[in-house]
């Protein structure tokens, strides 16, 4: 199962919004996008997912052009984590996640034993089954976005694409929900902002700028101080630790330059 | 037989059972009351040949006027409640329903364009130009929503200036075009009106609410889907362009029917999926069958109603609705309020 974009273009409204992105997403890899608001992370999302068609380029799905297959096929091989999808339906947590079984299920297919098994284990991964009974509004912010997850884990897929799913949650439900995706045995495609959660969890990143794909690759090569002082316009020390991972420091604006030697001094 | 079979089939006879009474009572109770049993006799006799002998008189109000009319009303309060679900989980809007978004206002403009105009030239049948006409509002109302921002505000805005429009038309059609006479019973008509309802209203009302219920019940999971929204319902599978043109068709063409037979009917497809929510929950597999079912009983209600609440007269049945509709809306809208 390989998923892959191939000079993707795609405008809205008159502008334009991704230019000529290619990028492989390989088999059981995390992969991070990462780019300052509006580079294009979202609209390459739902390209990606195929809920939206590329003016220019394909997406290719094991070989196969996401145009090409019925929307219940690809729906039960990628499943799209939204930022924020929310409802004023009296539905309750359980439900929320009871439709991610829809592209398993025929217009008349009953409901099965199997069926609530799955949800269960995906209530059951995310912490949620105590809550499964709660109405959706009566949910915190970061209650509803583990219930996302959980609903794209019973569509079973085989994908999980999630735009900036810790959007407006606390910083224990951010690392706890990157965790909790980077421990399912699914090759993951994320949107995120936290350049330092990408570098955490992610295998590779690639980083947007201007709906084009500035760079891509693991995440000590990417996350540079150079770039990012090129594409988010902020100075920053990179700090690398000893097993090839690295974080991220951001400078005061107001401070000086560092000295030289400080980065040596920090690891 | 398992069990979720043997519940499905014992909820389902209650509900027949339910239907049944009211049909029962709507052919019963009227300016002169029949006695139960001669209802329950006249069905026999004229369904399966019973041969039970009746006061003709008693027996020709039954069959021609009171039970036919009862079953257009059932059908005419189960299309508008679906017709209310399907627009309120599409567009997810506690607000919509085709009244409200102008679809039978444009159905009556289509309707009349019809009867006093003569569109069509005789091809065009009466419901078939309602139905013109309410996909025409639809798509302006469409139209003008999108154009301006899509958002709940703007949809129900949209469908306030449509019904304005599409009203506006019709009563220029009618003004212009029909004599006295004819425009007396069309502005009674549109008011909402079962009573020229006979036998041949039931055999157009009777299997458009039949096959309307079918196709809602056949996306009844593609609606669930749409809970958090278009792309969220594209992400789980569903083909938002085929089921928006689905069910907005069938939407269309059940209010279309039902307006060619019955004229306008407004706060049947905007309050009977409420409560039916309030009853069953908002899963489709059941929201759609109980708005269905309650839509129906509230209507054979609503004309008992319309027929004895004023002696001796016969109040436009859309006005029983809108006494009843309105403040059980305001209801509704306040509740939401206090537990969003």
């Amino acid at each position: 199962m390989s998923l892959s974009a191939h000079d993707l273009s795609w405008s809205a409204g008159g502008v334009s919004i991704l230019h000529g992105v290619s990028l492989e997403v390989r088999p059981g890899e995390l992969l991070g996008i990462i780019g300052p608001n509006g580079s294009g992370k979202t609209s390459l999302m739902s390209l990606l997912a195929g809920i939206r068609r590329p003016q220019g380029g394909q997406v290719l799905l094991s070989g196969q052009s996401l145009h090409g297959l019925a929307r219940r096929e690809v729906a039960r091989r990628i499943a799209l984590v939204e930022q924020q999808a929310e409802t004023a339906e009296r539905i309750t947590a359980r439900q929320a996640v009871e439709l991610g079984r829809t592209p398993h299920l025929g217009a008349f297919t009953p409901w099965s034993n199997q069926d609530d098994a799955i949800v269960d284990l995906a209530l059951e991964e995310v912490a949620m089954t105590a809550l499964a009974g709660r109405l959706w509004h009566t949910l915190s912010g970061g209650e509803r976005q583990r219930l996302h997850i959980a609903r794209a884990l019973a569509q079973q897929p085989e994908i999980l694409l999630l735009d900036e799913p810790t959007n407006h949650l606390d910083i224990g439900h951010q690392i706890g929900l990157l965790h909790l995706v980077h421990r399912q045995n699914l090759t993951v495609v994320a949107a995120l902002h936290d350049l330092n959660h990408a570098a955490m969890f992610c295998d590779r990143i690639a980083l947007m700028q201007a709906g084009r794909i500035e760079a891509i690759g693991p995440p000590s090569e990417v996350l540079t101080a150079a770039r990012i002082q090129s594409v988010f316009g902020v100075a920053a020390e990179i700090v690398r630790d000893g097993a090839g991972g690295c974080f991220i420091r951001y400078r005061h604006p107001d401070l000086p330059a560092p000295r030289a030697g400080w980065i040596a001094a920090a690891s | 037989m398992n069990r979720p079979v043997t519940r499905l089939l014992a909820i389902g006879m209650l509900a027949l059972a339910v239907l049944v009474l009211a049909l029962w009572l709507g052919a019963a109770i009227g300016e002169t009351a029949i006695p139960m049993d001669v209802v329950a006799k006249t069905a026999a006799n004229r369904l399966w040949g019973a041969g039970y002998g009746l006061d003709r008189i008693d027996e020709g109000i039954v069959w021609n006027y009171r039970l036919s009319r009862a079953v257009v009303a059932a059908c005419c309060g189960a299309a508008l409640a679906l017709s209310g679900v399907v627009l309120q989980s599409l567009l997810r809007n506690v607000l919509a329903d085709p009244y409200v978004l102008g679809i039978s206002a444009g159905a009556s403009t289509g309707a009349v364009g019809v009867v006093i105009l003569g569109l069509g030239a005789g091809v065009l049948s009466l419901p078939a130009g309602a139905f013109l006409g309410a996909l025409t509002a639809f798509g302006f109302v469409a139209l003008l929503a999108m154009r301006s921002g899509r958002g709940t505000g703007a949809v129900i805005l949209a469908g306030v200036a449509g019904s304005q429009l599409f009203n506006a038309l019709t009563s220029f059609i009618v003004t212009k075009a029909a004599n006295a006479e004819q425009a007396r019973g069309i502005m009674f008509w549109l008011l909402g009106n079962l009573s020229g309802v006979r036998w041949p209203d039931v055999w157009l009302a009777l299997p458009v609410t039949a096959v309307g219920l079918l196709v809602c019940l056949w996306h009844a999971r593609a609606l669930d889907a749409f809970t958090f929204g278009t792309e969220s319902a594209a992400s789980l599978g569903i083909s938002v362009r085929r089921a928006y043109v689905v069910l907005v068709g069938v939407a269309a063409m059940m209010t279309a029917v039902m307006v060619s037979i019955v004229g306008s009917i407004g706060f049947v497809g905007l309050v009977i999926p409420h409560a039916a929510r309030m009853v069953v929950g908002v899963r489709h597999g059941r929201l759609l069958p109980a708005s269905a079912l309650i839509g129906a009983v509230f209507m054979i209600i609503a004309d008992i109603l319309s027929r004895i609440i004023i002696p001796g007269q016969v109040l436009p049945i859309g006005v029983i609705t809108a006494l009843v509709g309105a403040p059980a809306f305001a209801l509704i809208l306040s509740q939401r309020k206090a537990t969003a």
